[in-house]
C-alpha cells in the first residue's frame, strides 16, 4: 500500500457488511481467514492471541480470540454480541457486522443485518441447507438486505466436488427467491485451508466466480434514486441568530432516502404546510443538489413552522400519515411485549407514545409458518403486531425505505429497547394465517 | 493481498454512492444532530488528541453557520506533553468555546487518589471524570474512542448508557437498529456517544488530510529526549523519568496516540508531513495502542475492566 497515494486511499467506497451462520460452520474461521489474509490483524493482536492460547494449552493461534472480546466470551467460549470489525483493502473500506449464528441470537442478526448492505450467510458444504439456513434467509428476506452471499464452506471435506456446491447452491436459490432476496451469489470456498476466500482456490478448477473478497470488493453499494421517494427527517433547527447570520433558519438532518434539489416544492409532515427550498448547506458548502446518505441543512423559502420530528418530503410524493401501523417485528428486550402494552415508538426523529393493539401473529422461522394470536412476543421473536400512535406519523412501507419504514419500541419506563419493526407487507409469507377460534390454551 | 482485478459490476462506480470518508463524516454528523436534539446537557471529552480535534471538526461542521451548542471537557492527568495543553487552550480560545477541567493532580493533592507504584495515571482518570460528570449533571458525554482500538470496544454501542456510577454492563446494552438510536435515561445516569465508532485509525488522518486539519507538532517526527521502559520510549520529564539504570537519549520520533506522559510511547519516524504519516500507518504492522500504550497490557482484559468502571 505503500505506492497508494492518499487521494486514491480516500476514493474507495464503505461496505456495510454482516455475517450469519450456525456454531461450527466455521464463521470465526472464516472471519479470522479474511482479516488474516487481507493483512488485517497487525502483529501485535496476533501476538496477543497467541500469547492467550498459548496460556489456555492450545498448540495453535485460536482466530476466534481475534472477535471473541469479552471476558465472559473467552471463559466461555461463546459469542455473545454483535461485534464491528473494520479492515481494508486499496479498493474498498468495510464494516463487518459480526453475529453470533445461535436461533435465540436473533436479534443480533437482526442488528446486524439493520445496517447491512449485503449478508454472508454460511454453510457447511458436508450438511447443505439446514433449518438455521433456512433462518438466516428468512432473516436477510425480512429486511431486505439487497445482496445475499451463500458461502459454501468446507469444500476440502467433499474432495472440492462441483456436484456437491451446485446442489446446495441450488437448493438454497430457490428457497431465497421464493421468500423475495433480490440478489444471490454462491462461492465455494475452504475458510481453513483458504480457497476463494481471498486467494483463488487451485482445487477448484469449475468455479470461474470471484473469490469472497472479490465479490466483497466489487458489489454495488448505492441504488438507483430515481424510484426512492425522498424523505429528510428534520434532527435539528439551526438558527445562529449572530450579527453575520441574522435571519439564518435551517432544517438539519440525513437525507433518508432519494435526493433533495434547489427550487424544489416540499410539504412538512405532518403539518402538510408547503414551501420551496431556497438553499441546500452540504456541512457548510452550498449544493444544489443532496441524496441519502448525506447530512445536510435545508433552507426554506417561506418562514413555516419547523421541528423536530418533522419530515420534509417532496410535494409531489409525500406518504399519508396515519395513527395505525402494522409491522413486522423482532423483539429484541428480555421481557415480553404484550397486547394493551404502553410504549414509546422512535421513527426518524420523532418519537411518540404507542400502544401494542395486537399481535396477529407470530412467525415459526424454524418452517416459516405462522402462529394466530400468540398473545405475547418474547425476546427473539418474530411476529406481526399491530401499534396506534398518539400522533399521526408519515411511515413508508419498509419495502419502499429501509429508513423511514422501520421503527423501535421503547419502554417508556427506563428506555430498554424493545422492538424493531418494519412497516407494511411482510416477506412473501408462505400461508395466510388462518383465524382460529380464541386460544386461551397456546403456552409460549 | 490478491492482486486479481475482477471486472467491475455495473453500479460500483454509481454517482451517489458516497466516498468512505463522506459516508463517516455523514454518520458522524448525524449523532452530533441526534445528541443536541435530544439532551439537555451534553459534553464533548477534548484531551488535545487527533481522535478528539477530529469530533471537534465534526462538530463544527454539523452545526454551521451556527457555534457548537456542546462545552468540552478535559480529564488533565497533570503529566500532559505541554505542547498539547498549548493547543488546547488554543483551540478553545479561537472558537469561543466553554472547557471544563477535571484533574487528577487535585484527587493526589487531596489524598483522595494514590499515585501508582508504576507511575502510570490513566486508571486513575476514571474517578475524576466520573465525579465531573456528575457534579455538572452532563446526560451526554462524547468520546473519540473506535471499535477498531481494542476487542472490548469491538462491543461498543455508539450510544453507550452508562449507570450513576458510569458502569459499562456489556451484557446490558441496547441493540442499535438502522440509525435509530435511543437515547432515553433516567435521572443520575448518563450516555456516552462514541460518533467516530465506525472510523479506523487510517480514516481519522485521512480525514485530517483532507480536511486540512491542524494538530499538536508531537505527531509529527522530531528530535525529543526519551528513555526506554517496558519496550517503550517514553519522554523524560519532571513526571518521574528516567528512574535510576534507564538512561536518556535523543531520537528521531512521533506520537500515534496522546495521553498521559508516563505510559504513551514514542515511535521511531522520520514522517513529518501528514502525506508521510498515512503512508507509515498505512504500511504499519502495529496497531497504535499495541504500539504506543502501556496501560493496555496489564492484563488481558485491561480495557474491558477500566471501561466497566466508568472509563472510555
Amino acid at each position: 500500500m505503500s505506492t497508494t497515494t492518499t487521494e486514491e486511499l480516500s476514493a474507495t467506497t464503505l461496505l456495510r457488511f454482516a455475517t450469519a451462520g450456525s456454531v461450527d460452520d466455521g464463521k470465526s474461521t472464516l472471519v479470522g481467514r479474511l482479516l488474516h489474509d487481507s493483512k488485517s490483524v497487525l502483529a501485535d493482536q496476533l501476538e496477543a492471541v497467541e500469547r492467550a492460547s498459548l496460556s489456555r494449552g492450545q498448540d495453535a493461534p485460536d482466530l476466534a480470540l481475534l472477535t471473541d472480546g469479552l471476558r465472559a466470551e473467552r471463559e466461555q467460549g461463546i459469542t455473545i454480541d454483535v461485534a464491528y470489525r473494520y479492515f481494508a483493502t486499496p479498493r474498498r473500506r468495510f464494516i463487518l457486522a459480526d453475529t453470533p449464528g445461535h436461533v435465540q441470537y436473533t436479534r443480533n442478526m437482526v442488528t446486524g443485518a439493520s445496517t447491512a448492505e449485503l449478508t454472508v450467510i454460511l454453510v457447511d458444504a458436508r450438511n447443505g441447507v439446514v433449518e438455521q439456513t433456512r433462518r438466516h434467509a428468512a432473516i436477510a428476506a425480512l429486511l431486505r438486505v439487497p445482496h445475499v452471499v451463500l458461502a459454501v464452506n468446507k469444500m476440502d471435506l467433499v474432495d472440492y466436488q462441483e456436484s456437491v456446491f451446485a446442489a446446495i447452491a441450488e437448493e438454497f436459490t430457490a428457497y431465497a427467491l421464493e421468500l423475495g432476496v433480490p440478489e444471490i451469489t454462491a462461492i465455494p470456498i475452504s475458510a481453513l485451508a483458504g480457497d476463494n476466500v481471498v486467494d483463488p482456490s487451485a482445487h477448484m478448477d469449475w468455479y470461474g466466480g470471484p473469490t469472497f473478497l472479490e465479490h466483497l470488493e466489487t458489489v454495488p453499494v448505492s441504488h438507483d434514486l430515481s424510484h426512492c421517494h425522498a424523505r429528510l427527517p428534520v434532527q435539528y433547527v439551526i438558527r445562529p441568530q449572530s450579527a453575520e447570520h441574522p435571519d439564518y433558519r435551517g432544517y438539519a438532518g440525513q437525507i433518508a432516502a432519494g435526493s433533495f434539489r434547489v427550487g424544489e416544492s416540499v410539504t412538512v409532515l405532518p403539518s402538510g404546510r408547503t414551501s420551496t427550498i431556497s438553499g441546500i448547506d452540504l456541512l457548510g458548502e452550498p449544493v444544489d443538489v443532496a441524496w441519502t446518505t448525506q447530512s445536510v441543512t435545508v433552507l426554506l423559502q417561506d418562514d413555516i413552522d419547523v421541528s423536530r420530528g418533522d419530515l420534509i418530503v417532496p410535494t409531489k410524493d409525500a406518504p399519508p400519515t396515519t395513527q395505525d401501523i402494522e409491522a413486522t417485528v423482532c423483539h429484541v428486550a428480555d421481557a415480553p411485549l404484550t397486547v394493551g402494552h404502553r410504549v414509546l415508538l422512535k421513527h426518524g426523529t420523532r418519537t411518540v407514545k404507542a400502544i401494542v393493539k395486537d399481535i396477529p401473529s407470530r412467525l415459526t422461522l424454524s418452517d416459516l409458518s405462522l402462529h394466530p394470536h400468540p398473545g405475547q412476543l418474547v425476546a427473539n421473536d418474530i411476529g406481526r403486531v399491530k401499534v396506534r400512535t398518539a400522533e399521526p406519523l408519515p411511515v413508508d412501507s419498509y419495502a419502499d425505505s429501509r429508513r423511514t419504514g422501520s421503527f423501535i419500541l421503547i419502554d417508556p419506563s427506563d428506555g430498554t429497547t424493545l422492538t424493531a419493526g418494519m412497516v407494511g407487507e411482510s416477506f412473501a409469507a408462505p400461508e395466510p394465517v388462518k383465524e382460529e377460534p380464541e386460544d386461551d390454551g397456546w403456552d409460549f | 493481498m490478491t492482486t486479481t482485478v475482477a471486472t467491475p459490476q455495473e453500479g460500483t462506480d454509481s454517482p451517489y454512492a458516497l466516498s468512505h470518508l463522506d459516508a463517516l463524516e455523514s454518520e458522524a454528523v448525524h449523532i452530533f444532530r441526534e445528541v443536541a436534539g435530544e439532551f439537555e446537557r451534553p459534553v464533548i471529552l477534548f484531551s488535545g488528541g487527533k481522535d478528539s480535534i477530529v469530533m471537534l471538526h465534526l462538530a463544527l461542521k454539523a452545526f454551521a453557520p451556527a457555534p457548537v451548542p456542546f462545552s468540552l471537557l478535559h480529564v488533565d492527568t497533570g503529566h500532559n506533553f505541554p505542547e498539547v495543553i498549548e493547543y488546547r487552550d488554543r483551540t478553545v480560545e479561537k472558537h469561543q468555546l466553554r472547557l471544563h477541567v477535571a484533574s487528577v493532580q487535585d484527587y493526589i493533592d487531596r489524598g483522595v487518589l494514590k499515585e501508582r507504584p508504576d507511575g502510570t495515571r490513566n486508571p486513575l482518570q476514571t474517578l475524576p471524570l466520573t465525579e465531573k460528570i456528575q457534579a455538572e449533571r452532563f446526560d451526554a458525554v462524547f468520546g473519540g474512542g473506535r471499535r477498531d482500538e481494542e476487542k472490548a470496544r469491538a462491543k461498543e454501542r455508539v450510544f453507550s448508557l452508562r449507570d450513576e456510577f458510569s458502569q459499562w454492563d456489556p451484557r446490558r446494552q441496547r441493540p442499535e437498529l438502522w440509525n435509530l438510536y435511543n437515547g432515553r435515561h433516567a435521572p443520575g445516569e448518563h450516555v456516552r456517544v462514541f460518533p467516530l465508532s465506525n472510523w479506523t485509525e487510517l480514516d481519522v488522518w485521512q480525514y485530517i488530510a483532507r480536511e486540512g486539519i491542524e494538530l499538536p507538532q508531537i505527531y509529527f517526527a522530531h528530535e525529543r529526549e526519551v528513555f526506554k521502559r517496558s519496550g517503550m520510549w517514553l519522554t523524560a520529564g519532571e513526571w518521574g523519568g528516567p528512574k535510576d539504570g534507564e538512561t536518556v537519549e535523543k531520537r528521531l520520533v512521533r506520537y500515534r496516540t496522546v495521553g498521559d506522559m508516563s505510559c504513551t510511547g514514542a515511535v521511531d519516524s522520520d514522517a513529518v508531513s501528514l502525506e508521510q504519516v498515512i503512508t507509515e500507518i498505512a504500511a504499519s504492522r502495529l496497531t497504535e495502542r499495541g504500539a504506543t500504550r502501556a496501560d493496555d497490557k496489564l492484563s488481558e482484559a485491561a480495557m474491558e475492566d477500566r471501561k466497566r468502571e466508568g472509563y472510555f
